[in-house]
């Protein structure tokens, strides 16, 4: 039996009907971890003694004939930015290099109670701030399809693991497409989940406005299952919501599907393009009704995007000085000093451009010309999609205009790497879910078509994109 | 465009050190990306308000009850992750 082509399910059944064990499951993992991450780098860190303990747990609990929950004994990696109680969380920071996380997220709390076993954090931009992974202090991941391009970013590592068949599914978060474009780089299914879906406590905050944690899967119902563990109301995140449980009837032929014209404009990778359009076709050939819809303040979404998440980053990141915890520098003899070395040396090149681009837009003078105004475009975007939704359940698009580029191509220019997320950050402004799922390749190269939902609709998205995976059975 | 003044002033509000080739950098690069915002005064919001959230939110808060002894040894574990510490608090360099 390959262990790697089962789904949690088909896991959780063979678990239960003792057909191979979770140590054994979990040894096969960390085997193939120590073969294949020499080359992709998607582990900062492993925890592979305290993973097969877990594993043995889980075990003694199937031998006792106790019951246990669908991820039980299920090999998982969490993006180093999510703090897992006694193990180093860096955010991909040399600011952060020797912290070892004081308590478990919430997320975490959830995936421990179900008895998930945590193999190892994987590596992301520093402070989740890129799209390539090519910003971790401790070097970037390599795509599992092709080594010499990025993976996406910025939970980059997340993406690969599971491509690469290093954990069954993983953790990341998503502020303006660091799920989306990483699942579309790597080839697998990755879930934005609505603002306010999933508890923040515990994640190391870039924009907290816009910041969201969501799983990567291989495959949907995979993908619905991780959701369903870590999502709902948390009294430590005051912006968590409650969840409706409502049951959702879903028919293929009363789906409504919006294609916003402006995702389809010039700059678009034509294979890209041609990729996307085929699979809505195929969409319509299921029953579904497709429409165009415009969002007219689409071109906005991006330059409001790089004053919002770089104003609440620059606040965010004021509590790294060098004082309470992390990297200190502290040779000159008073306390200016200690801040400003400390951050200074501490942080890398692209954070520290985002917290100076936050500072410049939120600083007296410039205050309302920047920030004001990028808050005001933000409410545009959110108003374009509440009208769009009027008329569609859920709408298509690319996750990304372009194909997994070479590593190096594009850290020299941060704009460059700004713009491969044009797709993608407009739908954290308007807080929505999306889904990010494969449809196509151009060579060995995935792309990720994007399923955007209304607020609290990821079952809706999740079960549209069910519809493109049975198909192709 | 940004000068390597500016990028001095933004530099320390942010409390960066930085050396003078990376002033440079910095100067040619915020340049860039503000010069890409400049494209928000197209739109048009004379008729929007702001927002800062996407949707509604409803405080949760917590009760107001004395700390538990757990809390109290949570605390004590968070002093000691501090670079230096003297009698449970964490110490700090001069001001002057």
């Amino acid at each position: 039996m390959n262990l790697f082509e089962l789904t949690i399910s088909q896991i959780n059944q063979g678990l239960k009907k003792k057909e191979f064990s979770a140590l054994d499951l979990c040894q096969t993992y960390f085997k193939e971890i120590k073969d294949k991450d020499k080359k992709i780098s998607s582990f900062l860190s492993l925890s592979e003694s305290s993973a097969l303990s877990q594993a043995k747990e889980v075990d003694d609990l199937i031998k006792d004939n106790q019951e246990i929950g669908p991820l039980a004994g299920v090999p998982c990696a969490i993006k180093d930015n999510i703090l897992v109680q006694d193990i180093k969380c860096t955010a991909g920071s040399k600011i952060l290099e020797n912290y070892v996380a004081p308590y478990d997220a919430t997320v975490i709390k959830k995936l421990k109670k179900q008895k998930a076993i945590i193999v190892g954090k994987t590596n992301l931009d520093e402070f989740a701030m890129g799209s390539s992974t090519e910003n971790s202090a401790f070097g970037p991941t390599h795509n599992p399809n092709d080594l010499t391009r990025v993976p996406g970013g910025s939970s980059g590592g997340s993406a690969a693991a599971v491509a690469a068949n290093l954990s069954r599914y993983s953790l990341g978060s998503d502020t303006g497409g660091s799920i989306r474009l990483p699942a579309s780089f790597c080839g697998v299914v990755g879930l934005k989940p609505t603002y306010g879906a999933v508890s923040r406590y515990g994640l190391i905050a870039f924009a907290s406005s816009l910041d969201q944690i969501g799983p990567f899967a291989k495959t949907i119902e995979d993908c619905k299952i991780v959701f369903d563990a870590i999502k709902g109301e948390d009294e430590m995140d005051s912006t968590s919501a409650p969840l409706k449980n409502e049951n959702l009837n879903f028919n293929i032929e009363n789906l409504k599907i919006g294609v916003p014209k402006e995702y389809f404009v010039k700059g678009i990778d034509p294979e890209v393009e041609k990729i996307i359009k085929g699979a809505i076709k195929k969409y319509e050939e299921a029953g579904a009704k497709i429409e165009e819809v415009s969002l007219p303040n689409t071109e906005y979404a991006l330059p409001a995007y790089y004053i919002i998440s770089p104003s609440e980053a620059s606040a965010n990141l004021a509590r790294f000085d060098g004082i309470k915890y992390g990297y200190s520098e502290d040779k000159k003899n008073n306390l200016l000093d200690v801040y400003l070395d400390s951050r200074g040396k501490g942080f890398g090149p692209e954070v520290r451009r985002r917290i100076m681009i936050g500072t410049y837009a939120l600083s007296s003078g410039y205050y309302e010309a920047y920030y004001l105004r990028a808050e005001k475009v933000r409410n545009l975007i959110k108003n374009d999609f509440e009208k769009a939704f009027n008329k569609v359940d859920v709408l298509m698009a690319p996750v990304s205009p372009f194909l997994p580029f070479k590593i190096g191509e594009r850290i020299q220019d941060p704009l460059s790497m700004y713009l491969v997320d044009v797709y993608t950050v407009s739908i954290n402004l308007a807080g929505l879910p999306a889904l990010s799922l494969p449809v196509g390749k151009v060579g060995n190269l995935p792309v990720g078509l994007q399923i955007i939902g209304k607020p609290f609709q990821e079952d809706m998205i999740l079960e549209t994109g069910r519809v493109f995976e049975n198909n192709q059975k | 465009m940004i000068s390597k003044q500016e990028v001095q002033h933004i530099a320390k509000l942010a409390r960066l050190s930085t050396t003078e080739e990376e002033e440079e950098k910095f100067a040619k690069e915020l340049s860039s990306i503000l010069d890409y915002v400049e494209k928000l005064k197209k739109a048009d919001i004379s008729e929007t308000e702001e927002i800062s959230q996407p949707f509604k939110i409803e405080n949760i808060v917590r009760k107001d009850e004395e700390r538990s002894d757990k809390k109290k040894l949570d605390n004590q574990r968070l002093v000691e992750m501090a670079p230096d510490t003297k009698n449970g608090y964490v110490k700090v360099k001069s001001i002057f």
